[in-house]
C-alpha cells in the first residue's frame, strides 16, 4: 500500500548483498588463498607416530653377525596422565626416593611438556620389566614400550663397531635434515656412526588425529598416508670374527693395537686397539654407569689406537725407507753400507746391534739385519738427492712419497675420526732450527723411524699392504658390500673399491724389499717367530718413545709369494718387537690363513694373553681408584651405621656403651679408614708418595696418546730391532 | 502438502517453509558433526536421546508445533496482543535480575524447571518487532517526525539496555538491526552514513597509528575546504560544519575511542575487538582491570585469541571443496570452543569447504531477499515492518555470527539462526518467521 520509501528496499538488499561479498572474500583468503591454516589444522590435529624400523645388521666376512637387535623396554610417563600414581610402590621398585622422582617429573615437564610421554626411566632390565609390567595398573600415565637395542653375540669388536646413543640437542643440531627426533637413538662411533644412514632405515610415520587435550581419537583417513617402516639394511664387512676375537685375545692386559688387512682387497681383517670393552657394556640399564666409568679411564679404553694412536714407526719404517731409496734411484738392491757398530757421519752416534763387517753388505742383508746405520746413509743420500738440490727439497720429495705411502694423511678408512699421525711438514723443522739450517743429519733418525715421525696401526698395516702387493693399495675399509646396495652406497664405496697405484718399479726392487723381509724371519729377529706352513714376510721394531719402556712393534706380510694378509702390531711399552707384538702378528696371519691356531702353539697364545704388561702408572691409578672406592663404601657404611646408632640412642638413652662407640664425625671416620685400608688385602698398597708422584706424571703422559716429546735427549740411544 | 487443511496452508509461503526446514535439517547435520566420534554407535546415542543433535531434533518437533500452532492463529491476534507481549517482555527482563540464573556468567536466565531455562531477551526480539511494528502502523504516526522516531527508537532500544546490564552484549546489540527496518520506513539516511561513518573511524583509529590518523583527517578536511572554497564563500556555515566535523573526528579518535575502551569495556572485550583487527591490547590499561588487581584478583592474561584462531583454522582447513563429511580434524579434535552453538560455522567451513559455505550462504542471501519480497508485497505497514525487522534480526544474527567466526569481528555470544544449537534461539526465529508467514498469508487484510 505504502509506496513511499520503496526505493530504501533496493538499498536493503544491497546492504545484503554487500555483507555477503564482504563476507565470501574473506571466506575465499581464509579457504583457497591461505596454506598456513591447513598447516596449522594438521599441526593441530595430527598425531605422528614414527615406528623404529630394526637396524641393520653387520656381518663379517663369513655371514656370522657381529651385532644383533634385541628388545628391550622403556618405562614412559605421560605427566598429566600420571595423577593418582602409587608414587611409594614405583619409587620402591624403580630403587629412587620421591624426591628423585619430582625431579625427573619436573624435568620431563620442562624438557618435554606434560602432554607428550617421555622416558622416565630407559632400558629396563628383565626382572624389573618384569616386576614393573605386574604392577602397572597402580601407576596410570605411565607406560611400558618397546625399543630395539643392540646385543653383540661374540662381545668383540667394540672400538670397531661402536655403538647407538640416545641423540642430544648438539646431535640434532648438527643433523637438522636428518628427521632425528628427541628420544631416537643415533650411532655415535665406529661403524655404527659411519654408516647410520643405511643402518638406521627408514622410520615409518603412522598418523592419528588427536583432540584438543592429545587423546588420539584413531587413525588419520584410515592410515592412507601412513608409511611403514622399512628395516634398515645390513653391512657386509670382511671382518673375521674369530682372528678379531683372537687378536683381542691376545692383547688382553696389555696397551696396545693390532690391523690386519688384506692387501688384495684393502678390507680389514681384523682391527683391535687394547684395553678393550665388551660392547654388551654399552647396551642395557648399566650403560651410563659403564660409559662414565669407560670416558674416566686413564687407559682410555673407548679410544681406538688403531686409528687414533700415534706411534714412532722405529725400524718397521725400513722397509718403506729402501723402497723410497730405490724408487728414487739413490740405491739399487745391492748397495751396501759398511757398519761398523754405529753410524757416526753426522756427529750424532746412531748404534746398530751389529758390530760384524758385512751385515749390511746389500739392502737384503741390511734389512735381515736391521742396520740402522745402513738405513740412516740410505735416508741422507735420498734427503741430498743431487736431483732436488738441496735438503729441504729433497725431504718434500720424501715427504710426498711418504704421504702416497698413506704415512702422515688420514687413509680415509670408514671409521669416524681417524687420526693422519705425522710426517713433519718442513715447516716444523724451519720452525725448530730455522730456513734452510737444518740438513739429513739434523733429521737423521727419521731414517729409522723416529725422530718426529709418527703413524698409527692402520697406516702401519698399509703400509705393508702396499709392500706386499708391490706397488698399490685398496684405502683400507671393513665394509665389503651393503643389503641392496643404492646409488648414493656406490658412490660411497667406490674409494674403497678403487685401485691406488703409489709407483711403478720394477719387480726387482719390492723383490729385494721382500727378500729382505722374508730374511728377518729366517735369522734375522724374528727367526724365532714361525707360522705353521706359512712363509711370511716381516719387519720387527723397538721404538723408542718419550714415555718409558719402548713399544714393542711388529708388521708382516704372508704368504711371501701370494700375500693374502698384512698385519702390524704394536704392545706399548713391552720392549722387544719379537717379544710380543711379533707372536701376536704370527698367531693373527696363522689363523687368518689356516683358519686355525696349531694344537701345540695353544699353549703359547694363553701364555701371551695372560701376560700383564701393562704400565705400573696406569695400574696405580686403577689401585687408587679402587681404594677411593673402597674408602667411599666404607664411608657410607660407617654414616649407615652411625645413623641407626643414634636411632637406637635415641630409644635407648641408658644405654651409654653404646654412644662412645657412635663416631662423633667424619674426621674419626676418616682415621678409621686409614687403619682399615692397609689392613684390607685385597687392595694393593699405595706407594710411597715421592714414587707416586712421578708415577701419576707418567700416567698422564701415557694416557695422552703417546706424542712424541719435542726434547731430544733420547736421540742418541740405540735404536733397535 | 496439498493434503493439508486448505484453510492453515492457504496463503502461505512454502517456498520459506522449504528454506527453513533446509537450514534446520543442516543445523542439526552440523551438530551431529561436531559431536560424533568414530567407533562410537551413533543411532544408539541418537535414540538415547543425551546428545546435542537428538535434542536439537526434538527442539525442531517442538518447533514445529509451535509453528503449527501460530499458523492456526488468527493474525488479528499478533496486532492485537503486540503492546501486551512487549510489555510482558520487558517485565520478563526485569524479572531475571531478581530471579534469573546465572549461565556461563551471564545473568539472563529465567530457569523453566525440568532442566529448560529460558531467556528473555532472545524472545523479547519477536516483542519488540512486534510492537515496533504495531508503533509504526498507527494510523495517525507521521514517521519523519522527530518524536515519533525517537520514541520508535525507544521501543528498540530499551531490551537492548536491559540486555547490556545483564552482560549480553550481542543480544543488545542484534536490537541496533531495527535501525533497518526503521530506516526503510523513513527514518533518515543521515543516521545510518553517520552510524557507518562513526564505525570506520573507530576501526580506523584502532588500527592505525593515532597521529597518523589526526594528520589524515586534518589534510581531508583542508582538502574539503580547498574544493568547497566556492561554496563556502557564499555559505560560511559550510566551514564551520567541516571544523566543526573534523574536531569531533579528533576528539573521537584521540580521547573518545581509548578512553571508552579503557573505561567502558572490561578487559576481556577490549582484547576480543583489538583482536579482530589484529591487534593485541594491553590490559593494563583498562579501569576495570586495574581495580581487579588492587582488589587482589587475578592478574591480567594473556591477550587471548584462541577461539578466534581456533575458528580460521578450521574454516581455512577446509579449503576450496572441503574435508568431506565428518571428516574434519579440527572439528573431531573439538578445537574449536563453543563449536556446537556459536561457532557451528566452523564445522561447515571445515568440511565443506569454501563451495559449501557459499552455497550455505546463499541459502541464507536466498531468505532474506525472499522476506524482503514477501516485505513489499505486504498492504498494511504493521506486516512490512515486521517482516523488515525479521530480515534485519536474521542477516544481523548471521553476519556478526560469521564475520566473528572468520575473524571480522570480535568474539560476542550470537548465535547463526536455525543452525546452532539451542532451544530458544531456534525457537525465537521459528516464531518470527512463522508469525511473518502468517501476517503474509492473511496479507489481502488491512492490519492495524
Amino acid at each position: 500500500m505504502s509506496v513511499f520509501n520503496q526505493s530504501r528496499s533496493r538499498v536493503v538488499q544491497i546492504i545484503f548483498l554487500l555483507i555477503f561479498v564482504v563476507i565470501l572474500i574473506q571466506l575465499i583468503n581464509l579457504q583457497i588463498f591461505s596454506s598456513k591454516y591447513k598447516l596449522a589444522a594438521e599441526n593441530n590435529a595430527i598425531y605422528r607416530k614414527i615406528v623404529y624400523p630394526d637396524r641393520g645388521i653387520i656381518f663379517d666376512r663369513k655371514k656370522k653377525a657381529m651385532l644383533e637387535n634385541t628388545i628391550s623396554y622403556d618405562l614412559v610417563v605421560t605427566p598429566i596422565e600420571s595423577k593418582g600414581t602409587d608414587t611409594i610402590s614405583l619409587c620402591t621398585l624403580l630403587n629412587i626416593d620421591t624426591a628423585e622422582y619430582k625431579r625427573r617429573m619436573h624435568e620431563i615437564v620442562f624438557k618435554y611438556t606434560a602432554v607428550k610421554p617421555s622416558v622416565f626411566e630407559g632400558l629396563l632390565s628383565q626382572e624389573l620389566y618384569a616386576k614393573l609390567y605386574e604392577n602397572m595398573y597402580k601407576f596410570p600415565g605411565f607406560n611400558l614400550t618397546d625399543r630395539s637395542v643392540r646385543t653383540y653375540p661374540f662381545n668383540t669388536g667394540a672400538q670397531v663397531l661402536g655403538y647407538i646413543a640416545e641423540v642430544d640437542t648438539s646431535f640434532l643440531k648438527r643433523h637438522k635434515d636428518g628427521g632425528y627426533e628427541m628420544g631416537d637413538y643415533a650411532g655415535m662411533n665406529g661403524l655404527e656412526r659411519t654408516y647410520e644412514k643405511v643402518l638406521m632405515g627408514e622410520r615409518g610415520i603412522k598418523r592419528f588425529i588427536r583432540d584438543n587435550r592429545s587423546r588420539i581419537q584413531g587413525p588419520y583417513e584410515n592410515g592412507m598416508f601412513d608409511t611403514s617402516a622399512v628395516a634398515g639394511r645390513n653391512l657386509y664387512t670382511s671382518v673375521d670374527v674369530e682372528v678379531q676375537q683372537l687378536a683381542e685375545k691376545l692383547l688382553a692386559n696389555k696397551i696396545g693395537s693390532a690391523v690386519a688387512i688384506n692387501p688384495k682387497t684393502g678390507g680389514i681383517i681384523a682391527m683391535v686397539s687394547s684395553p678393550n670393552y665388551n660392547p654388551n657394556d654399552l647396551t642395557g640399564s648399566a650403560r651410563r654407569k659403564n660409559l662414565g666409568r669407560m670416558l674416566l679411564d686413564t687407559a682410555r679404553p673407548m679410544f681406538n689406537r688403531a686409528i687414533k694412536g700415534q706411534y714412532p714407526p722405529g725400524s718397521t719404517f725400513k722397509p718403506l725407507g729402501a723402497v723410497i731409496a730405490l724408487d728414487e734411484g739413490v740405491i739399487t738392491p745391492n748397495y751396501g753400507y759398511p757398519c761398523y757398530g754405529s753410524y757416526s757421519n753426522c756427529g750424532v752416534i746412531v748404534k746398530c746391534e751389529h758390530k760384524n763387517a758385512g751385515h749390511a753388505a746389500s739392502l737384503r742383508l741390511a734389512l735381515a739385519n736391521s742396520c740402522n746405520s745402513y738405513f740412516s746413509q740410505v735416508f741422507r743420500m735420498a734427503i741430498d738427492n743431487p736431483d732436488y738440490h738441496n735438503a729441504t727439497l729433497g725431504y718434500l720429495k720424501w715427504k710426498e712419497y711418504m704421504n702416497k705411502f698413506g704415512m702422515g694423511t688420514a687413509l680415509d678408512v670408514d671409521l669416524p675420526s681417524e687420526n693422519k699421525a705425522s710426517v713433519p711438514d718442513t715447516a716444523v723443522y724451519n720452525k725448530a732450527y730455522g730456513r734452510n739450517r737444518w740438513n739429513s743429519c739434523t733429521i737423521l733418525t727419521l731414517g729409522i723411524g723416529q725422530d718426529k715421525m709418527t703413524a698409527t696401526p692402520i697406516q702401519l698395516a698399509n703400509m705393508m699392504c702396499i709392500i706386499a702387493n708391490k706397488g698399490y693399495y685398496y684405502t683400507p675399509h671393513f665394509v665389503d658390500s651393503i643389503e641392496h646396495e643404492q646409488l648414493d652406497d656406490t658412490l660411497y664405496l667406490a674409494k674403497y673399491r678403487k685401485k691406488h697405484s703409489v709407483i711403478h718399479t720394477s719387480d726387482t726392487v719390492f723383490r729385494a724389499v721382500h727378500e729382505g723381509m722374508h730374511d728377518v724371519t729366517v735369522y734375522g729377529t724374528a727367526s724365532e717367530i714361525k707360522v705353521p706352513g706359512i712363509e711370511y714376510c716381516a719387519k720387527t721394531g723397538t721404538a723408542q718413545n718419550p714415555h718409558g719402556k719402548n713399544h714393542s712393534l711388529f708388521v708382516c706380510f704372508a704368504p711371501k709369494d701370494n700375500p693374502r694378509i698384512a698385519v702390524a702390531v704394536i704392545v706399548e711399552n713391552a720392549g722387544f718387537g719379537a717379544t710380543w707384538a711379533g707372536p701376536i702378528g704370527a698367531f693373527i696371519m696363522e689363523k687368518y690363513l689356516n683358519d686355525t691356531i696349531a694344537a701345540d702353539r695353544l699353549s703359547e697364545v694363553e701364555r701371551i694373553s695372560k701376560a700383564d704388561l701393562i704400565p705400573i702408572a696406569i695400574k696405580d691409578w686403577y689401585v687408587k681408584k679402587e681404594n677411593q672406592r673402597q674408602a667411599k663404601l666404607i664411608l657410607e657404611a660407617e654414616a649407615a651405621k652411625a645413623e641407626m646408632n643414634s636411632e637406637s640412642k635415641q630409644i635407648n638413652i641408658e644405654e651409654e656403651d653404646n654412644s662412645e662407640k657412635i663416631p662423633i664425625g667424619i674426621e674419626k671416620n676418616k682415621e678409621q679408614l686409614e687403619m682399615i685400608l692397609p689392613n684390607n688385602k685385597n687392595i694393593k698398597p699405595a706407594l710411597p708418595p715421592n714414587k707416586k708422584d712421578s708415577s701419576k706424571k707418567k700416567n698422564t703422559n701415557t694416557s695422552t696418546a703417546l706424542l712424541i716429546d719435542e726434547s731430544k735427549k733420547w736421540l742418541v740411544k740405540k735404536s733397535k730391532a | 502438502m496439498s493434503t493439508r487443511n486448505s484453510f492453515v496452508s492457504k496463503g502461505v509461503d512454502w517456498t520459506i517453509v522449504t528454506l527453513y526446514a533446509i537450514l534446520v535439517g543442516i543445523g542439526i547435520l552440523c551438530i551431529f558433526m561436531v559431536e560424533y566420534r568414530s567407533g562410537t554407535n551413533w543411532l544408539q546415542l541418537f535414540l538415547g536421546g543425551k546428545t546435542n543433535y537428538s535434542k536439537q531434533l526434538f527442539f525442531a518437533g517442538f518447533c514445529t508445533l509451535i509453528a503449527t500452532f501460530i499458523l492456526l492463529a488468527d493474525s488479528k491476534l499478533f496486532t492485537a496482543f503486540a503492546n501486551l507481549t512487549y510489555v510482558f517482555g520487558i517485565l520478563l527482563m526485569l524479572a531475571t535480575f531478581v530471579i534469573g540464573k546465572d549461565i556461563k556468567g551471564s545473568r539472563s536466565w529465567i530457569s523453566l524447571g525440568g532442566g529448560f531455562n529460558l531467556q528473555p531477551a532472545e524472545l523479547c526480539k519477536i516483542f519488540a518487532a512486534l510492537a515496533l511494528a504495531k508503533y509504526m502502523s498507527m494510523q495517525n504516526l507521521d514517521f519523519t517526525k522527530k518524536r515519533s522516531q525517537l520514541i520508535a527508537v525507544a521501543i528498540v532500544l530499551l531490551p537492548a539496555i536491559l540486555s547490556r546490564f545483564q552482560h549480553e552484549t550481542g543480544l543488545a546489540l542484534v536490537y541496533l538491526s531495527f535501525f533497518i527496518a526503521m530506516y526503510r520506513e523513513g527514518l533518515p539516511a543521515e543516521i545510518l552514513i553517520i552510524g557507518i561513518s562513526f564505525g570506520a573511524l573507530v576501526v580506523a583509529t584502532l588500527t592505525v597509528d593515532p597521529n597518523t590518523l589526526a594528520i589524515t583527517l586534518t589534510l581531508i578536511a583542508a582538502l574539503l575546504i580547498y574544493i568547497l572554497r566556492r561554496q563556502i564563500k557564499r555559505n560560511s556555515k559550510l566551514l564551520m560544519m567541516i571544523v566543526a566535523t573534523w574536531a569531533i573526528c579528533v576528539t573521537i579518535q584521540r580521547f573518545a575511542v581509548p578512553y571508552i575502551f579503557n573505561n567502558v569495556f572490561e578487559c576481556y572485550q577490549s582484547q576480543r575487538i583489538y583482536s579482530a583487527v589484529g591487534k593485541d591490547y594491553d590490559c593494563s590499561q583498562n579501569k576495570h582491570n586495574k581495580s581487579e588487581i588492587a582488589a587482589g584478583a587475578k592478574s591480567s592474561f594473556k591477550p587471548d585469541d584462541y577461539n578466534v584462531r581456533q575458528s580460521k583454522i578450521a574454516i581455512g582447513s577446509g579449503g576450496f571443496s572441503g574435508r568431506g563429511f565428518l571428516k574434519g580434524t579440527q572439528t573431531r579434535g573439538k578445537y574449536v570452543p563453543e563449536q556446537h552453538t556459536d561457532f557451528i560455522f566452523t564445522s561447515l567451513g571445515e568440511a565443506f569447504g569454501f563451495v559449501g559455505c557459499t552455497i550455505f550462504l546463499l541459502l541464507y542471501l536466498f531468505l532474506l531477499f525472499r522476506i524482503v519480497n514477501i516485505a513489499e508485497r505486504q498492504r498494511s505497514t504493521f506486516s512490512r515492518v515486521y517482516a523488515y525487522s525479521v530480515a534485519s534480526i536474521i542477516f544481523f544474527h548471521i553476519t556478526v555470527n560469521v564475520c566473528m567466526t572468520i575473524g571480522l569481528f570480535p568474539i560476542i555470544g550470537i548465535a547463526l539462526p536455525l543452525i546452532s544449537y539451542g532451544g530458544s534461539s531456534l525457537l525465537t526465529f521459528t516464531v518470527l518467521i512463522f508469525i511473518l508467514l502468517r501476517l503474509d498469508a492473511d496479507r489481502q487484510m488491512v492490519l492495524r
